[in-house]
């Protein structure tokens, strides 16, 4: 069956369609992984977005429900050039296809994804939609066109409730933005006892429940559309430590006056080197963001920069210059990508039993 | 860290001769790495053995030796040059054990030399088994049970303890030599006996088998300051057994999930960690398919065929980037060279599919047993791109230039179902085409997958290759499937078979359909950044990125994959062609499918199609670039071979024209012209049927050179004495024999020599005449040469002077050509004529410092040879003697015969230069690895016809000290004739008084074994099994008298004499 992407510069691109039959919008997207098709898909941080794959070849080794990061995924479509035919690994549970399909995620296959990645680089991140024929173009286009993307849609991919993620060790809140399930993996590894709040969760909610520390998640979208998380991000800090990660870095550097902007085609993939300033040390982290924090924002805020990406300068870590808070752009639990980073949760996990030491002295 | 300013002087180390396991990639990594140290200010001095590679250019190094790599010799330029360091880590195995030994030697302390990139101590710890498995046991990472065994004994001990089948691998060796697969304890003792032999530190690894485990690799990098990044995974298609050298492999990886994959990049990046590798280094890693379960199976401290495969399927310049971290620069602070707009510190993103597949020489060596294990046997490689992977491995099948152009094969589909399943399970070099033989007979994807191992990913990528034949068999002449096809990569030959069609009707039919490719670019970053890389590959895709610019452009053709008789000579050849269309002000665009060579680096030329060398794929570049013309002088048989369909298609040809170079190939065109002109040739007949073969024998008078028209490197050519020996020819070589016609030529004694002329249509310029040592009848490929000539007098040279200049002018040659020669009772006689490149102009180009292919490239353009400052005629002869010598690569390959005949057998060549030819010889000798001691023992066992010639040859041993031993009919004849000499027994005689002569061998009791008995190919005759014995126990070995000679020259030349008055 046909099927095809429309642009909102009016560019059309046919092939084939996998996966749901869903007519679809969103912000049209790409990332350069060339493993992990399946955790980037759950990736609730894609969601409103129909996400384009550089590599080639997709589905090779299939789908397993460990590797989700995400239970109900949000991203909006899939586009690839290639999806396997046969796919072939010992902990394949479903095909590529048949997953999206039961995730009600529409699939495009057959495309040039090189001349539309290069499209997106030049002209920016685009809105577009995918549809099945070509009969109702014009209606489609005006559609595209009238489309507004979705602010709410944190509050959406977010828990609703609370619940928890048992551990023994630490107490730490989580507040979920769109949190990826390798996160909560890297705090239970941590053996800690994480409760997840809802995006709309308070500082007198958080601090009720006598955490050791608190995490803000990732999550999609412009971190300007959660301003109560920033509010309550102000007063968290001041008394407990805390990490933030991706969105969750972008609401604490907004939440100590710095701003963010929103990037002409953003980061995706997760060979994007970043330096951690004190030491020098490089790592190659695993990046999915649209948005970043302006480097000239940070002058008269409390906020030291800690990690640069080497080749664009994107401001990638901060530490607060008095409280235990510091954030990173990237995901420090990788999923898909190199684990290169991951020490930044041991980092987190140091300042809470710092601070559990010094209210013991 | 900035580079570092106390060192000035770097000595780097090249790998030497090509052999089975170290072929161009090692030229290309050298001179990658020479350029890249003088791009950061230093002065290069550079000593490799082998003159045909780039990297033995003036303009690559500051300083140029053309010296063999042992420890004496590179001791010497050592003194001589005093360098502030050395860099041995860009020269392949053979430049890293040549440091090791420089270190043990005492010199570099001695003269406070340092080791640029990794320490001696990690190289030590990364190549010394037991070591190595020491330090995986301290970082907690799996390694195959296994232990480092000095005796066979132990070795059997150790396989009966963990059970079979075992994995024998020799410490220090390249390619495996000398290891393979146990499965019982027969072929333990047999192959850990002679993977001790050829193990220098007399050590193998007996491994526990972990065969049927996914192959992965690894290409890292690190630097001082302990940045460590990946450059590119490759997953082969073959599952652990088969060497990865002699794999088919994908790039990137394919068939792992993110978690996998990261558990192994986590495992190599801290090995290249605790190695403490400062530049490139490959991990080799299995993965049990059905658990997390992997072992670590090797690493690599250095660059290799791999990490120059990587670099070219990523546009990443490992090698480059490798030296500069020898200088103490980090990744973080050297510029992406790709995209000029990033760092080099950046994993680079593939949109796109690679597959490399080995090049055999199968083809050559019709005996070879074709099994594919542990011992590398390939001895090239191709590589496709394509944006999927059938698409890349379609590309790639053929770029192989084999008798398949497609994954159809004539012979598999005649096969039994029996055969066919042997041929699955014990893989062959042809295992790919018996696999889609066996989807077009309806096994199931389980079914082979159980059988071969291969995962079932892999296996669908040729099943749908089938199914797609089928499709397109059923829908003749449908558009449709027609795009379909190409965006699945099927060459328009192959749809033309499915379809009862020519060639010519589907290219007319696709592009009316307006079915093109379009060209993308190599940019490691899947076009996230801006990128100007001239680097492209075809796809059948949407959009071209390839844009024709405003320049006049000439297309160069490349020679394909490094096989015998087509070596890294003609990348040579094809990378100067490159310089000269440069400095013409023309545009250069190289197109070629190499991966291993200096051609396919994207910054030798304007503009780099890495594609198959067919005649569509040519096509169609030319079709979008419209070159001013295109050059195929200098890429060998391959480039040679397209030029006529390149010209029925409108292209334009520089240089000889189709119908000349058609005069000088075809034999009756050919006579015509050497009877107008007046020259002497031995008689020749051609023949097309049996019948007429053996009539034509007979006229002639036996003994005769029998020979297909149309050869590359002498393949299926033999002297035959006797009708019996001529029909044993034509039945083995039926299927070449009478698709073309046969040549019959007089077989002449004498000296052969070979020239390479450059013509600019007037005037011949001749740089030099190379004299054969061996007689005629040895291939000239496998011959040792001298320059200049040592035994033609005047009249002789004039007569080939004469003679090369009249057939260059008559067959209207322009560019380059070469000449074979043969003197016979002081006559000059042609034997053949190649109208390109042959493989002499690298040689013939160092030691006379005419550029060759250069100044035929420039001719070709236009500027004639006087306009360029040459005075026409033979070129004054340098004051130096040049010997160049063969390299073979026997010990690799079982089953073939040593024996030097017509039919090309080596891989590669040294070269040795000094005042005298005794200490040139000796050079070359050295070079080659057929350096013997000053001193020693020699083994004769002679053909009864060369008796009467071995006596001055064993007075001449004996004279200089040496021991002769020899069979029983030598030993009586010798010692009739006064010469001391001990007896052995034959092979199958047993003698209590006598030694046996394989035992002799065994116990390395012989230093050079002297062995004429050929002829009979069986592989139980006793000669055969001599000579393999020889060279299973690593003894030189000289199957000609001339050789033998010469090498005795060489020896005589460094002794004294000694004589009692």
């Amino acid at each position: 069956m046909k099927r095809y992407l429309i642009l909102e510069d009016g560019s059309v691109y046919e092939g084939e369609a996998f996966g749901a039959q869903e007519v679809t919008t969103g912000e049209v997207v790409f990332t350069t992984g060339m493993t992990g098709y399946q955790e980037a898909i759950t990736d609730q941080s894609y969601a409103n977005q129909i996400l384009t794959f550089t590599n080639p070849l997709i589905g090779n080794y299939g789908v397993n429900l460990d590797d989700c990061e995400s239970l109900q995924p949000h991203c909006k479509g899939v586009i690839c050039r290639e999806v396997a035919r046969v796919s072939s690994n010992w902990r394949q549970q479903e095909t590529l296809p048949k997953f999206l399909e039961q995730m009600g995620i529409p699939g495009l296959k057959g495309i040039d994804t090189r001349a539309l990645t290069k499209k997106l680089r030049v002209h920016g991140t685009m809105k577009g939609s995918l549809i099945n024929s070509m009969d109702d173009y014009e209606h489609a286009f005006d559609q595209l066109k009238a489309t507004v993307i979705n602010k709410d849609i944190v509050s959406q991919v977010s828990t609703s409730k609370p619940y928890p993620n048992p551990g023994s060790k630490r107490n730490v809140v989580l507040v979920d933005f769109g949190v990826k399930h390798s996160i909560l993996r890297e705090l239970a590894e941590r053996n800690c006892n994480t409760i997840v709040l809802p995006s709309s969760a308070t500082a007198e909610e958080i601090l009720q429940l006598h955490p050791d520390g608190v995490l803000l998640s990732n999550g999609p979208g412009d971190p300007k559309d959660v301003p109560h998380a920033i509010e309550m991000c102000r007063q968290i800090q001041e008394k407990l430590p805390l990490f933030g990660i991706c969105l969750g870095h972008q609401i604490f550097c907004l939440a100590n006056g710095a701003d963010t902007y929103h990037m002409k085609f953003g980061h995706r993939g997760f060979n994007h080197p970043v330096r951690e300033i004190a030491t020098g040390r490089i790592a190659f982290t695993s990046q999915n963001h649209g948005y970043a924090v302006e480097p000239d924002s940070l002058k008269d805020t409390d906020l030291i920069v800690t990690h640069q990406e080497i080749n664009d300068g994107t401001i990638e870590g901060v530490r607060h210059k008095y409280y235990p808070a510091f954030s990173v752009q990237f995901h420090p639990d990788a999923a898909p990508g190199p684990h290169d980073a991951v020490d930044l949760f041991d980092d987190f996990m140091d300042a809470m039993d710092k601070r559990k030491e010094e209210q013991n002295a | 860290m900035p580079k570092r300013t106390d060192v000035h002087k770097i000595l780097v180390i090249g790998s030497g001769p090509i052999i089975i396991g170290q072929a161009a990639e090692f030229d290309y990594s050298g001179t990658q790495a020479c350029l890249a140290l003088k791009e950061e200010g230093y002065q290069v001095v550079l000593v490799n053995s082998n003159p045909a590679t780039i990297m033995t250019d003036t303009e690559i190094a500051d300083k140029v030796y053309i010296e063999p790599l042992t420890v004496e010799s590179v001791a010497r330029i050592i003194r001589q040059e005093l360098p502030d360091a050395i860099l041995p880590t860009l020269g392949g195995q053979i430049a890293l054990n040549l440091a090791v030994a420089l270190g043990k030697s005492g010199i570099l302390d001695e003269l406070n030399i340092q080791l640029l990139g990794t320490k001696l101590a990690s190289i030590d710890q990364a190549e010394d088994r037991e070591k190595f498995k020491e330090l995986m046991n301290e970082l907690h990472e799996p390694v195959p049970a296994s232990k480092t065994v000095n005796t066979v004994a132990e070795a059997v001990a150790f396989a009966e303890q963990i059970g079979y089948p075992v994995i024998v691998r020799p410490a220090f060796t390249m390619g495996g030599t000398g290891g393979g697969m146990c499965n019982n304890r027969e072929e333990l003792e047999e192959i850990a006996a002679n993977g001790l032999d050829l193990s220098p530190a007399t050590q193998c690894l007996i491994e526990k088998s972990i065969k049927g485990y996914k192959e992965i690799e690894f290409e890292v990098m690190r630097d001082s300051a302990d940045n460590a990044m990946v450059v590119c995974s490759m997953e082969n298609f073959d599952p652990v057994g088969i060497h990865t050298g002699d794999s088919i492999v994908f790039a990137p990886t394919q068939t792992l999930t993110d978690r996998e994959y990261q558990m192994l990049r986590d495992c190599s990046l801290k090995l290249i960690r605790a190695l403490k590798i400062e530049g490139g280094c490959n991990v080799q890693l299995a993965l049990d398919p059905n658990s997390y379960t992997y072992n670590v199976i090797e690493v690599n401290p250095r660059v290799s065929r791999s990490s120059a495969l990587a670099s070219k399927a990523t546009g990443y310049p490992i090698a480059k980037m490798a030296a500069k971290i020898a200088v103490g620069l980090t990744l973080d602070e050297i510029i992406n060279p790709v995209t000029k707009t990033t760092y080099a510190e950046f994993e680079p993103a593939l949109d796109y599919v690679v597959a490399k597949i080995p090049r055999w020489p199968f083809d050559k060596f019709s005996r070879a047993d074709r099994t594919l294990g542990t011992q590398m046997k390939a001895t090239g490689e191709v590589m496709a791109i394509g944006r999927n992977a059938e698409e890349a491995l379609q590309k790639a099948v053929r770029s192989l230039e084999i008798d398949q152009k497609d994954l159809y094969s004539k012979e598999a589909a005649q096969v039994s179902d029996e055969v066919l399943e042997k041929r699955l399970v014990y893989a062959r070099d042809d295992r790919l085409f018996y696999l889609a033989e066996a989807f077009r007979r309806n096994y199931s994807l389980e079914g082979v997958h159980e059988i071969t191992k291969i995962t079932t990913y892999f296996l669908d990528i040729i099943k749908h290759i089938v199914e797609l034949e089928e499709e397109i068999a059923h829908h003749p002449q449908d558009q449709d499937i027609l795009l379909k096809a190409k965006r699945y990569g099927f060459s328009d030959d192959s749809i033309a078979r499915l379809w009862e069609s020519t060639p010519a009707a589907v290219r007319a039919m696709r592009k009316e359909a307006a079915i093109r490719p379009v060209y993308k670019m190599v940019d490691t970053c899947a076009a996230e950044f801006e990128s100007a890389t001239p680097y492209f590959y075809s796809s059948y895709d949407q959009e071209n990125e390839s844009i024709k610019s405003d320049k006049p452009s000439i297309l160069v053709i490349g020679s394909g994959p490094i096989r015998i008789g087509q070596g890294v000579e003609f990348d040579y050849a094809t990378v100067h062609s490159v310089k000269a269309i440069q400095q013409m002000g023309y545009e250069a665009i190289v197109m070629n499918s190499n991966p291993e060579t200096v051609s396919t680096d994207f910054s030798i030329s304007d503009k780099l199609y890495f594609e198959p060398l067919t005649l569509e794929d040519v096509l169609n570049v030319v079709e979008l670039e419209q070159p001013e013309g295109v050059i195929v002088q200098f890429g060998g048989q391959t480039a040679i071979n397209l030029a006529a369909g390149l010209e029925e298609n409108g292209v334009k040809i520089i240089g000889t024209t189709v119908a000349d170079l058609d005069r000088a190939e075809d034999r009756q065109l050919f006579d015509e012209v050497i009877t107008e002109l007046g020259l002497k040739q031995p008689i020749g007949k051609t023949a097309t049927t049996e019948a007429g073969v053996i009539a034509a024998a007979e006229e002639i008078g036996y003994p005769v050179l029998v020979r297909p028209s149309y050869v590359l490197g002498g393949r299926a050519m033999e002297i035959v004495n006797n009708q019996q020996e001529l029909a044993n020819y034509l039945k083995e070589n039926t299927e070449v024999g009478l698709a073309h016609p046969i040549l019959i030529d007089a077989y002449l004694e004498g000296r052969e020599c070979e020239v390479d002329a450059i013509c600019d249509g007037t005037d011949v310029l001749l740089p030099g005449i190379m004299e054969h040592i061996e007689h005629a009848g040895v291939h000239s490929g496998d011959s040792m040469a001298v320059y200049p000539p040592q035994s033609f007098n005047q009249d002789v040279i004039d007569q080939i002077v004469a003679a090369t200049e009249k057939l260059a002018v008559a067959l209207k040659c322009k560019g380059i050509m070469n000449i074979q020669f043969i003197i016979h009772d002081g006559e000059a006689y042609v034997l053949e004529v190649n109208p390109r490149a042959s493989r002499t102009v690298p040689f013939l180009s160092k030691i006379t410092g005419i550029e060759m292919a250069q100044v035929a490239t420039r001719a070709i353009l236009g500027q004639s040879l006087k306009e360029q400052g040459f005075k026409p005629g033979l070129a004054p002869e340098s004051s130096l003697i040049h010997v160049k010598a063969p390299v073979f690569s026997f010990s690799k390959l079982d089953d073939v015969d040593s024996y030097l005949g017509p039919e090309m057998k080596s891989t590669g060549e040294v070269m040795g230069m000094d005042q005298t030819f005794a200490k040139a010889l000796y050079k070359a000798f050295a070079g080659a690895k057929m350096a013997v001691p000053d001193v020693g023992s020699v083994l004769l066992t002679i053909d009864g016809k060369d008796k009467e010639q071995i006596l001055p040859l064993a007075r001449r041993f004996r004279n200089i000290g040496y021991q002769i031993f020899a069979t029983a009919g030598t030993s009586e004849f010798l010692r009739d004739n006064g010469v001391h000499v001990t007896p052995v027994t034959k092979i199958h005689e047993n003698n209590a008084d006598q030694t046996n002569i394989l035992r002799l061998l065994e116990a390395n009791q012989v230093q050079l074994v002297i062995n004429t008995m050929g002829h009979d190919h069986e592989v139980t005759s006793d000669g055969f099994v001599i000579r393999q014995t020889a060279i299973e126990h690593n003894i030189p070995l000289i199957t000609s008298l001339n050789t033998a000679e010469a090498l005795l020259t060489a020896l005589e030349g460094r002794s004294f004499t000694t004589q009692s008055l």
